[in-house]
C-alpha cells in the first residue's frame, strides 16, 4: 500500500461504522501497535442504548487505551475514543470533545456525519476518516466535507463489507485515497503519523 | 452542514450581535454545537450569505425568538435513561417525602417531558399535592409547549417502554388522553408546575430547592460557565438537597464538588452535605 507523505501529518483518525462493522473493528484492534501517533475516534451505530457495553467489549482487544469520549476531554494521541450512545460527539477547534443531544441524523445518534464534519473543521488536513460496513449512508456527507478540507479519505473495500451501502456510497461520491480490506486496516492505522 | 459553512469569525460576530443587541450571552457555549445550529438555521431559512443572516438578526427583533428556538437544542424524552428515574423513585423521593413541602427545579426543562415524568412519579409516591415544580428554560417557545402538556401520540410507545424500564408496573396510558394524534397529560400534573423563562447564564437564584434537575444542558457550556452554574445551583439548594445531572455530565471537576457527595456510583445524582 502506498503510504505517501500525505499521511505524515495526520493527528486524528475517525472511524465510522454501522451494521457489520463491529466484527471488522474487533479484528483490527489487536493488531494496533503502541505507541500510536494519532488519536482514534470510533463512531458506531448501535441498537440498544440502555445497556451500552461497547467499551467493555472493545477495551480488552487492544494494548492501547480505549475509553468512552467524555465532554470537554482533550483529544490525545495514542488513545482510542468511543462515541457514547445516544449523543452526537463533536470536536472543538481546541481539540476537545463536546457532546450534543440534538436530533438524530440519518436515524442515528451518534451520527458519523456529525463527528466527521466537526473534526474536518478542527483538524483540516490533519484528519483521516475511514468508513466501514453499514446499511445506510451516514458518514458520506461528512467525508465530503472532510475531503474539501484536504483530509485523507479511506473506506473498507465494499466487496469485503457485510453491508456495502456505506463504503460504496462514499466511493461514488468522492475520490477515495485508500480502499482497504479488513486485513489491511491495522497496517494503514499503524503507519499514520 | 453540506453547502453551508459558517467560519470561526462569522460565528463570533453572530454571538456578539445577540449579546450587544439583545443581551443574550452565548459566548461561553460550545462553538461546535453553536456552529451546527446556526448552519441549520441558515439552511432552513434559506439564507444566501452569513451577512444576510446577520442583517436579519440585527434589524428584526421579532426574528430573535426564532433564532433562540433554533440555536438551542430542545430534544428531550419522557423517562429518558430509565435507571435514573428508578434511582430517583427508590432513593431520592423517600427522603424528600420527609419534608412538609417539596420544591423541585427543572433547569433547561425544554418542552416538559422530563417535568411530566417527575410529576407522575410524585403522584405515584403520593407526594404531588405537597410538591411544587419550577420548570425553567431560556427558550420561551418550548415552555409554551410544556405548559400544554400535549405530546405526539407516536412517542408514547417509547415513553411507555422507558417508564416500564424505570421499574413500575402501572398502566402508563391512564395518565393521558389520546386525541387526534396527541397525548394530553392529565391536568393534575401540570397544576403543580410553574413554567417560567430563566437564563442560567444571566439570571440569579430565585428560591431554595430540595432537588434540582438539570440534564443535558451543561454539555453545551464551557467549563467556566459550567462552574458558574454549579455555583448557582449550590446557592439554590437546601442543605441535604439533591442535584441531578445528565448521564454524561459531572460535578467531579467543579469547584463546589467538596460540598457534595455522590449518591451512588454510576448515577449522576449528588447530595449537598453542607
Ligand atoms: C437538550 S435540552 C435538555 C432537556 C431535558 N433536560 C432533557 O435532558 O431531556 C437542553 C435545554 O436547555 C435549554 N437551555 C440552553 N441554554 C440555556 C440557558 N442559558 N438557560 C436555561 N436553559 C437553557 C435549551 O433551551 C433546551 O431546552
Amino acid at each position: 500500500m502506498a503510504q505517501d507523505n500525505l499521511e505524515k501529518k495526520i493527528k486524528l483518525l475517525v472511524i465510522g461504522g454501522s451494521a457489520g462493522s463491529l466484527r471488522v473493528i474487533v479484528g483490527v484492534l489487536p493488531h494496533l501497535l503502541s505507541p500510536l501517533h494519532v488519536a482514534i475516534i470510533i463512531v458506531l451505530h448501535r441498537k440498544n442504548t440502555h445497556e451500552d457495553l461497547l467499551t467493555e467489549v472493545l477495551a480488552p482487544k487492544t494494548i492501547l487505551q480505549l475509553k468512552e469520549a467524555e465532554e470537554k476531554e482533550a483529544i490525545l494521541p495514542g488513545v482510542i475514543y468511543l462515541a457514547p450512545a445516544d449523543y452526537h460527539l463533536l470536536i472543538e477547534n481546541d481539540h476537545t470533545f463536546s457532546l450534543d443531544a440534538s436530533e438524530k441524523i440519518n436515524f442515528s445518534r451518534p451520527s458519523i456525519d456529525t463527528t466527521i464534519e466537526s473534526a474536518a473543521y478542527a483538524y483540516g488536513d490533519g484528519l483521516a476518516c475511514l468508513l466501514l460496513s453499514g446499511a445506510n449512508t451516514d458518514g458520506v456527507a461528512g467525508m465530503k466535507i472532510a475531503k474539501s478540507q484536504n483530509a485523507v479519505i479511506a473506506i473498507q473495500a465494499p466487496q469485503s463489507a457485510e453491508m456495502p451501502t456505506m463504503p460504496y456510497g462514499a466511493s461514488i461520491s468522492m475520490a477515495i485515497d485508500h480502499v482497504l480490506f479488513p486485513n489491511e486496516i491495522a497496517e494503514f492505522i499503524n503507519n499514520l503519523s | 452542514m453540506l453547502g453551508v459553512y459558517i467560519s470561526d469569525d462569522e460565528l463570533e460576530l453572530l454571538i456578539t450581535d445577540l449579546h450587544d443587541i439583545y443581551g443574550y450571552d452565548f459566548s461561553d457555549y460550545s462553538r461546535a454545537s453553536l456552529r451546527r445550529r446556526f448552519e441549520r438555521l441558515y439552511s432552513i431559512d434559506k439564507y444566501l450569505s452569513v451577512a444576510e443572516l446577520r442583517y436579519r438578526i440585527r434589524t428584526d427583533a421579532d426574528y430573535l425568538k426564532r433564532v433562540i428556538e433554533e440555536i438551542t437544542v430542545n430534544v428531550t424524552e419522557m423517562f429518558r435513561d430509565p435507571t435514573f428515574y428508578k434511582t430517583l423513585r427508590e432513593e431520592v423521593l423517600p427522603l424528600l417525602a420527609t419534608h412538609h413541602f417539596i420544591r423541585i427545579w427543572h433547569a433547561g426543562a425544554s418542552t416538559g417531558e422530563e417535568v411530566y415524568s417527575m410529576a407522575i412519579m410524585l403522584h405515584e409516591a403520593n407526594l404531588l399535592n405537597k410538591s411544587l415544580i419550577y420548570a425553567t428554560d431560556i427558550n420561551p417557545s418550548v415552555l409554551e409547549t410544556a405548559r400544554k402538556g400535549i405530546f405526539p401520540l407516536t412517542k408514547m410507545k417509547q415513553y411507555t417502554e422507558n417508564y416500564i424500564a424505570s421499574g413500575v408496573q402501572r398502566d402508563f396510558s391512564n395518565y393521558y388522553a389520546a386525541k387526534y394524534g396527541h397525548a394530553k397529560f392529565n391536568e393534575e400534573f401540570g397544576k403543580r408546575v410553574i413554567f417560567s423563562t430563566h437564563n442560567l447564564v444571566s439570571d440569579q437564584t430565585f428560591n431554595e430547592f430540595q432537588l434540582i434537575v438539570c440534564r443535558n444542558v451543561l454539555i453545551y457550556f464551557d467549563k467556566v460557565l459550567q462552574d458558574r452554574v454549579f455555583q448557582l445551583f449550590n446557592d439554590s439548594l437546601d442543605t441535604f438537597g439533591f442535584l441531578a445531572l445528565g448521564t454524561k455530565e459531572t460535578l467531579k471537576f467543579s469547584k463546589v464538588v467538596k460540598e457534595f457527595k455522590l449518591l451512588k456510583p454510576g448515577e449522576k445524582i449528588w447530595r449537598k452535605t453542607i
